[in-house]
């Protein structure tokens, strides 16, 4: 077993991954000589070489689509964005071409890619480089949606995803790639569905996904020293949600918050809030929470920044909440 | 060009190369965050391109418009160096008021507008500031600033069609500084010569030498002549280079030592101070008289201004993100209208 950053996870996950099948390929900019922005490819260009790791131009509307094309000829490319902002240039051949090729052809085509992009704030990058959009590929049929939150996850599904053959948008996040955590020494294949609990409670649920998992966990910490339990779900899959667990959950703990990095409107935790309404509304003793973004554009200047993005501390009060304690 | 002319573009240059070594250092003592572009190295475009604009016109007459690498831009259109730094800063006397920061300068009273962060999306926009020039019949014309890299978007291709067929008043200034964060030009596009692609939109184009703010003035006129004429768009290519990393977080390790120091040589500073040493117009006293000057002037009153300024009301989070007070007879309530439904 070893501890590996979630950059470190993801680039494993391409290493072997490219090593298995000689069909995988990388493409984005500056993933091959530079390595990466975030260093997920470094040393694959070496390794693998330009026609593996391909560097593109600036274009990713049609690097995407040509990801796109080649996937539907057997290729299995892994498409990185530098910034999920940049991937709404690719939005006509995701939500146009690549959700709808399965579908259109009647099942008899279809586009395995994973397209691998950082959403989220990071520090003062400013409005045009922190969205998230999450729920953007959340409402499009044909799209599979991840977000990893831990190194293995980040390396397990990545794998699954490669194997898979949905386009599968692999959302990461920008202040993610140094967090370490354990991955196991054999390889680890990690189901693209399914949500987890990933803490035991009884008191509350807190429902997070992507970075504000850890927001969640570190709100359970200073909730027990309060003697509050508090039951943590890491959503893993956006597209599709698992129900299932959420409703167990609830049905045990009969109190929920959803914390999303997202804006509220059309956000994750509407999504979430209603799939709970709908399937154990009885089961509620109080009003479920959504801990969400401000509804602005990200702005640069720091303190603003802090006050429109929401954090640990936004989830320990929004519990108290739920709880009925402020 | 004037006696007068050379000295003051020099002070300009000299002006902008230590605003952003100052910024790069207010950076380090952790004053401004997120991503920082500097556009050390490529001071002649800038200063040239804008200044020939200017001595047509004036400040704020044409449109100008660029991609992140825009403090220097912003301020030669004449945008307020101290506000520029202040956005820099995220301070309330920001020009953008603190929410924009380093890659979103903007000043619409002196017609900036703006720094975009996405590769490529200026083009429309230029194209469009243009064509609001051509319908309005004022005489102004608009002016893109875009690196190399930004030639790859599809962006580029539709405005280049559209901003031809429309016969579009807008000058495209490509700053070829041969990377794209850390990928070489010859590795992104078979064309490295980026005026030759210009072809296939029958817009006229050429190359010319960067560093030496002179050509780029003499080039520049003859370009903003035939867009002014009314004749449709040209498209300028600079060649340039970017002495520091892409950004803040890269060393630039792509490039080798001696790429670099041969570039160095050719700084467009030092090749205009040269000039008017050899020509006996400045003296070496002189010069770094100037250079002390100007350091002064940005450390006591431009980083003073930015460091005392005030930060933001949180507050006043939502401000900005519509009209404060927009019209009721669109915006508001149906009973607010006065009848209709009654
Ligand atoms: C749409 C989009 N894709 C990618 C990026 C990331 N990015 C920022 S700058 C840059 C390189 C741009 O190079 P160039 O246009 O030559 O300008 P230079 O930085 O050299 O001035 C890239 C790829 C971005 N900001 N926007």
């Amino acid at each position: 077993m070893a501890e590996l950053a979630y950059w470190e996870a993801l680039r494993r996950a391409h290493d072997e991954e490219l090593a298995n099948d000689p069909m995988v390929i990388a493409m984005g900019e500056d993933i091959g000589v530079a390595g990466g922005t975030y260093k997920v490819t470094l040393g694959l260009y070496d390794k693998y070489g330009e026609e593996r790791i391909v560097d593109t131009p600036i274009s990713e509307n049609s690097y995407t689509g040509i990801g796109i094309g080649a996937s539907m000829a057997g290729m299995r490319p892994i498409i990185e964005i530098m910034s999920i902002n940049f991937a709404l240039l690719a939005l006509d051949t995701l939500i146009n071409a690549a959700a709808k090729i399965r579908y259109m052809s009647g099942g008899r085509a279809q586009c395995p890619i994973v397209m691998r992009t950082p959403g989220g704030t990071a520090h003062q990058l400013a409005a045009q480089h922190s969205a998230r959009l999450a729920r953007l590929f959340m409402g499009t049929p044909g799209l599979r949606v991840v977000t990893p939150s831990t190194p293995l996850d980040a390396y397990g599904m990545l794998k699954s995803a490669v194997r898979c053959n949905d386009p599968v948008i692999f959302i990461e996040h920008e202040s993610m790639y140094n967090l370490k955590g354990e991955v196991p020494d054999e390889e680890v294949f990690r189901p693209l569905e399914g949500a987890e609990v990933i803490r035991e409670g009884t008191d509350i649920t807190l429902i997070g996904y992507n970075y504000s998992v850890h927001w969640c966990l570190s709100a359970a910490d200073k909730l027990a020293q309060e003697g509050i339990s508090a039951e943590v779900i890491d959503l893993r899959s956006l597209k599709p949600i698992d129900r299932e667990t959420i409703r167990r959950s609830i049905e045990k703990t009969h109190r929920v918050l959803v914390a999303e990095e997202d804006e509220a409107p059309v956000g994750v935790g509407s999504e979430v809030i209603t799939g709970i309404i709908e399937d154990c509304f009885f089961a509620l003793d109080a009003q479920p929470v959504r801990v969400h973004a401000a509804d602005v554009p990200v702005p640069y200047n720091y303190n603003l920044e802090k006050s429109a993005i929401p954090d640990a501390k936004d989830v320990y009060q929004g519990a108290l909440k739920v709880l009925g304690k402020v | 060009m004037s006696k007068i002319d050379r000295k003051r573009l020099l002070r300009e240059m000299v002006f902008f190369r230590r605003f952003e070594d100052r910024t790069f250092e207010a950076y380090m003592e952790r004053k401004i965050g997120g991503f920082l572009h500097l556009y050390s190295g490529q001071e002649a475009v800038a200063t040239g391109v804008l200044e020939v604009i200017q001595a047509e016109r004036g400040i704020g007459f044409d449109y100008v418009i660029t991609g992140y690498r825009d403090h220097i831009h912003a301020i030669k259109t004449g945008a307020r160096a101290r506000e520029v730094m202040a956005e820099l800063y995220g301070k309330e006397t920001g020009s953008s008021k603190g929410r924009g920061g380093s890659m979103h300068i903007f000043d619409p009273s002196v017609h900036f507008m703006g720094g975009y962060a996405l590769v490529g999306q200026p083009f429309p926009l230029a194209a469009g500031l243009a064509l609001a020039c051509k319908h309005q019949k004022e005489g102004r014309i608009a002016v893109c600033f875009l690196g190399d890299g930004a030639n790859n978007q599809g962006t580029f291709h539709e405005t280049m069609n559209m901003a031809a067929l429309w016969k579009l008043p807008v000058l495209f200034v490509c700053e070829n500084n041969l990377y794209a964060i850390g990928t070489a030009i010859q590795r992104s596009t078979p064309i490295i010569d980026q005026y030759k692609r210009l072809a296939a939109y029958n817009i006229p184009a050429s190359q010319h030498y960067g560093q030496d703010i002179e050509v780029v003035m003499e080039a520049t006129q003859s370009a903003v002549d035939h867009v002014r004429s009314g004749a449709g768009p040209y498209f300028l290519e600079l060649l340039t280079y970017r002495y520091r990393g892409h950004s803040m977080s890269d060393a630039g390790a792509y490039r080798s030592k001696e790429e670099v120091a041969e570039w160095m040589q050719q700084d467009p500073i030092q090749i205009l101070a040269q000039r008017l040493i050899e020509a006996g117009e400045l003296t070496e006293e002189e010069f770094k008289a100037m250079e002390q000057a100007v350091q002064d002037e940005i450390d006591n009153d431009i980083v003073k201004f930015a460091e005392e300024s005030p930060e933001p009301k949180v507050e006043e989070l939502t401000k900005y993100v519509l009209e404060d007070n927009p019209d009721p007879r669109w915006i508001g309530p149906l009973e607010a209208q006065g009848g209709g439904h009654g």
